[in-house]
């Protein structure tokens, strides 16, 4: 087919829904008694429960982030009669959180299989910790360009793009400020939170380290273990579960142009890269800016959030400043509430899986920190990493 | 603490190395640059004290970091140039937090992303020498500093960079 535009009439919209979601507890990272596999089968089982479907009737599987629980594996320890359909997204970090959930849509639409399970396990104590840099004695590839001068963390891989991108729009530090505020008020509402009862303030903020400048501690993701899983199933079924369905109005992944370039020299720098990826999700969902109700925004780092916002249009980048306050981000009335549960700050940093999962259940109305009457909710999926995605849901198959 | 990085202030600029001492900006013992694949090119002529970009002979594109093809004409056959050891910082970090063993003693410290002009706007991340608490201006001119690692196995040399105007 010539053109590269997607087609309203080829797109996924209202076709399948989220039916279950299960998460397990959420540790700190290395506190998990559980090994990483065992705790996807939790998360599994758990979702199951949720929907009130039978653990025999899942037949397909989609992560992301080279997840290392492999679906035919957890298929045989599952004892399921057959698997029909695995997907990875590419890439590291949340990228392919709502790409995994496209995936599972995009099976289940064209038949591929009828219930797929998205999931995500990490096991920081069993494996290797996100937070720190690489340890091999030679940096190959990409790596020989940043490695030897320093930068090894994923914290200093992205603090120059959100350097340049305050500079270049005269964004203060409060703007960062503003989302992990936002994150630990509502944890403090949410007991599956790891951050509950340990709240954050602006002047704890303030006098909090540095990591790598402009990222306080605050600024940057949590390290946990623990593991998600969401069942997708397609609209006529989704009607016959025991939840109310959240229907998925879009899911898409993408890069912009070169985007991967390596040491630091993608053309457009300073995004988030979801400039060329808004627009078709807007287009595929039928809904704008205007009409999200609720946005989960994967955290790695404050600023890849700020850049985020920016490029799916809640505001302007000369609006920065006055848009990013606690208080237009709250649950309670805030223009945009955003990250309900705590998100990757404050709830737990699950790959962002744990913010598809407060998106559900907002449209089911069970969140802890509840927009009234939320109806299109939205997941924004891994910013500046590539590829990124982004996922709407809704109460109803049409927005 | 910040010894080595005096040192690496008050020596000749092209051979900091040269000097007793904590003779880097960081410690040794972070990865070394595996100067192999399309990269090869790039750190031998870093060893002589030369910058170079790679270039599409055919289409004249520039590019960085090094491919195995040029992204515009798709040709195979890229070549390196030679360009000027002069940049603008792009932007820039200060690390406060050592994420490996060979930083515990090395925080803070600084990295800038150099643009250069004169090779199509590609961009090279290196340390920024002097003082790592320095006030840095994006935009601000900055040259090249080979940072020779004689002592290594193998030998490599680090291209660093350095203000050339002090910022008020």
């Amino acid at each position: 087919m010539k053109g590269t535009c997607v087609t309203t009439d080829r797109t996924l919209r209202g076709r399948t829904a989220v039916v279950g979601i299960g998460q397990t507890r959420y540790y700190k990272r290395g506190a998990s008694p559980d090994p990483e596999f065992k705790m996807v089968l939790e998360a599994i089982l758990l979702a199951c429960r949720d929907a009130g479907i039978g653990v025999e009737e899942i037949d397909g599987f989609t992560s992301f982030s080279n997840d290392r629980n492999d679906p035919p594996r957890i298929a045989a320890a599952l004892g399921l009669p057959e698997l029909r359909h695995s997907t990875m997204v590419w890439g590291g970090g949340g990228g392919g959180g709502s790409g995994a959930v496209a995936n599972a849509a995009a099976a289940v639409a064209a038949g591929l299989a009828e219930t797929v399970v998205v999931f995500r396990g990490l096991a920081q104590g069993q494996f290797r910790r996100y937070g720190q840099g690489v340890r091999t004695g030679r940096a190959a590839g990409a790596e020989a360009f940043t490695a030897p001068y320093g930068v090894l963390s994923p914290a200093q891989g992205f603090a120059m793009r959100v350097r340049r991108f305050m500079w270049q729009h005269d964004i203060t530090q409060n703007a960062l400020r503003a989302v992990a505020l936002t994150s630990y008020a509502h944890a403090q509402r949410n007991p599956r939170a790891v951050m509950y009862g340990r709240p954050l303030t602006a002047v704890a903020y303030d006098a909090s380290r540095w990591i790598v400048e402009p990222f306080h501690l605050y600024d940057c993701c949590l390290e946990n273990d623990g593991a998600a899983a969401v069942i997708v199933t397609s609209a006529e079924r989704a009607r016959r579960t025991r939840q109310k369905p959240a229907y998925i109005l879009a899911a898409l992944q993408g890069s912009g142009y070169r985007q991967a370039a390596t040491a630091h020299n993608a053309p457009d720098y300073a995004t988030s890269n979801f400039k060329a990826l808004a627009p078709r999700l807007y287009a595929a969902a039928g809904v704008g800016p205007a009409d999200v109700d609720v946005l989960q925004c994967y955290e790695n780092f404050t600023g890849g959030v700020m850049m985020s916002i920016v490029e799916h249009g809640f505001c302007r980048p000369d609006e920065v400043n006055e848009f990013f306050t606690p208080e237009n981000f709250s649950f309670e009335g805030g223009n945009l509430p955003l990250n309900t549960s705590g998100g990757n700050l404050a709830e737990c940093y699950m790959h962002g899986l744990g913010l598809i999962i407060e998106a559900v259940r907002q449209v089911r109305g069970t969140s802890c920190c509840q927009v009234p009457g939320a109806k299109v909710s939205m997941v924004v999926s891994g910013p500046m990493v590539q590829p990124v995605s982004s996922s709407i849901y809704c109460a109803e198959p049409t927005p | 603490m910040r010894q080595h990085r005096d040192d690496v202030n008050r020596s000749d600029q092209d051979c900091p190395s040269e000097h007793s001492g904590r003779r880097y900006y960081l410690p040794a013992g972070l990865p070394a640059p595996a100067a192999d694949g399309p990269a090869a090119e790039f750190w031998a002529a870093a060893r002589r004290h030369e910058l170079v970009v790679q270039r599409c002979p055919r289409c004249r594109t520039w590019q960085w970091g090094p491919e195995h093809i040029c992204h515009h004409c798709h040709s195979f056959d890229l070549t390196y140039e030679r360009v000027s050891p002069r940049g603008t910082v792009y932007s820039w970090e200060r690390s406060w937090y050592s994420v490996h063993p060979a930083l515990q003693q090395a925080v803070p410290y600084l990295t800038v992303l150099v643009e250069l002009p004169q090779a199509g706007g590609v961009r090279m991340v290196g340390n920024l020498l002097g003082d790592p608490l320095q006030m840095v201006g994006i935009g601000a001119e900055v040259e090249a500093v080979f940072e020779d690692h004689h002592d290594a196995d193998p030998p490599f040399t680090l291209v660093q960079w350095r203000m050339l105007d002090q910022p008020l």
